[in-house]
């Protein structure tokens, strides 16, 4: 039922939305950082370490940069449709954070169907990277978004299949229940979470993941050593950083939702003082995100790109079966159990 | 409240949907019809039906569009231009057709009993997929036979030598 919010409950939302934006905004700004710091530290060279100590205030300084800098639009752009990219780009990706729970209270809205809002919602994300490629109405531009277009459509399958297997064990949809069914422990010390259940789903989901926000090994959209920068080659400014953030606030919706799917989400033992196990939950969210945006900075630094049709072959040929396998082996044991 | 976001998303989805009709250029055509299906999934949601409402993204918003919009990029249509009055009889089947329409419309508002109560859990996904399954389930299953033959047409289409 929809209803109405008294004054009070309306501030402890509105204090909740900035808490959970300013964290994200802030969070995604020094993503940046670390991504760049770890894979230098992979490759063996120092990385940005001149502004602020170890280059602490290297993400406020580009932000600058990205003010400043001059804002070229090519002459033979749709005008409309070129301002219009980043901002749809950039809204979904920031969107999808208004369902994820945080913590047991550290959430904005709480929907029955808010795994599917989230698939949704990040679905429409692909808009910004296939207008960006058109309306900058040149050619590399729009090979990325063709192949983007392309990659997205046929990976969004296999995430989707691959989620289903939880869904069946879980029996919901809304992410604050799914985080409550894996709470409490097997034997009393192996955790009850969904990847011991779907080992398989969760291999899935995560490689379809990476695809998914045109990472490395599949940034075949970007790929710099072909395509120059792929679909954002004619953006800069501030347009460019706002494609930039849209994909590494992408990254975190991902590694949030395989947190809260298949690793337990904020469920984690709790310790210490009351103020302590208050917070516990979101610490233990954020570092599980954080392990994961680990390990995509690392397969970035580490693997490199694989062909196209590579990929296509892998994302029609091994990953829909295997998450099709998956469903049927899952809803067998559902059905018996 | 809710009836002043029943009216921005109704006359969002009004306009849109005139827009689609009215552009000369198929990508900004199609554009409106995402911006049409997102304001219609809104109104989903005012009637808490958010399950519909989030499919209706996931299917058409999300993938459907996201093919034509592909195929349109692919092929660079340009504008069409005017002059072409290939239809010009066809468009006076128009009147006729909207006559019809317009006194189905009159007919559905008045037929709306307002008292009736609103079925609990009318939108939730166990709820749908239940009467899919029971009420629904013919037309469900010769919707997906509908949709496999589709499937097996395009493979043929696409390979020469099967």
């Amino acid at each position: 039922m929809i209803e109405y919010l008294s004054s009070r409950d309306f501030l402890i939302l509105f204090a909740k939305m900035i808490t959970i934006f300013g964290g994200v905004m802030g969070a995604l700004a020094y993503t940046t950082l670390l991504e760049r710091r770890i894979m230098a530290f992979v490759q063996m060279r120092p990385g940005p370490n001149r502004v602020g100590p170890f280059g602490l205030l290297q993400p406020i300084a580009d932000g600058l940069k990205f003010l400043f800098k001059e804002q070229t639009v090519p002459g033979t752009a749709n005008v409309l449709l070129y301002y219009a990219a980043p901002i749809v780009s950039i809204i979904p990706a920031l969107l999808s954070f208004s369902v994820i729970p945080f913590g047991p209270d550290l959430k904005i809205a709480d929907i029955n169907v808010s795994l599917l809002l989230i698939f949704a919602i990040t679905s429409l994300g692909v808009y910004g990277i296939v207008l960006g490629g058109w309306a900058s109405n040149s050619k590399y531009p729009l090979m990325g978004a063709m192949r983007s277009s392309a990659q997205m459509l046929s990976y969004e399958l296999s995430l989707t299949l691959s989620v289903v297997g939880v869904l069946m064990i879980a029996n919901t949809l809304s992410l604050t229940d799914l985080v409550k069914s894996q709470q409490g422990t097997w034997f009393g010390f192996i955790p009850k979470w969904n990847i011991i259940l779907q080992p398989v789903a969760f291999i899935v989901y995560v490689l379809s993941g990476i695809a998914e926000t045109n990472r490395l090994p599949f940034d075949l959209a970007e790929s710099e050593q072909e395509l120059v920068a792929g679909w954002h080659t004619e953006y800069s400014g501030m347009k460019f950083a706002m494609f930039f953030l849209a994909e590494y606030a992408n990254m975190v919706t991902v590694s949030a939702l395989a947190t809260i799917m298949f690793l337990g989400g904020w469920n984690g033992p709790a310790f210490g003082p009351w103020w302590l196990q208050m917070a516990l939950p979101t610490i233990w969210f954020v570092l599980k995100i954080s392990g994961f945006l680990f390990v995509y900075m690392l397969v970035r630094a580490t693997i490199p790109r694989i062909r196209y049709d590579q990929l296509m072959h892998f994302g029609w040929k091994v990953l829909l079966p295997l998450a099709l396998a998956n469903i049927l082996v899952t809803s067998f044991f559902v059905a018996v159990l | 409240m809710i009836e002043l976001l029943f009216v921005l998303f109704a006359a969002v989805a009004l306009g849109s949907a005139i827009n689609v009709l009215v552009q000369k250029h198929v990508l900004y055509s199609s554009l409106s019809l995402i911006l049409l299906l997102t304001a219609i999934s809104a109104l989903f949601v005012l009637m808490q039906a958010e399950f519909l409402a989030v499919i209706n993204v996931i299917v058409y918003a999300g993938a459907i569009m996201v093919l034509f919009v592909f195929v349109i990029m692919l092929l660079n249509l340009p504008a069409d231009e005017d002059g072409v009055d290939r239809l010009r009889w066809l468009k006076l089947l128009g009147i006729p057709m909207v006559l019809f329409l317009l006194f189905m419309v009159v007919r559905t508002v008045w037929k709306v009993e307002t008292d009736a109560p609103a079925p609990q859990l009318a939108g939730t996904a166990q709820a749908i997929g239940a009467s899919l399954f029971t009420d629904y389930l013919l037309p469900f299953e010769l919707t997906s036979l509908l949709i496999l033959i589709a499937l097996m047409g395009a493979v043929v289409f696409a390979k020469k030598d099967l």
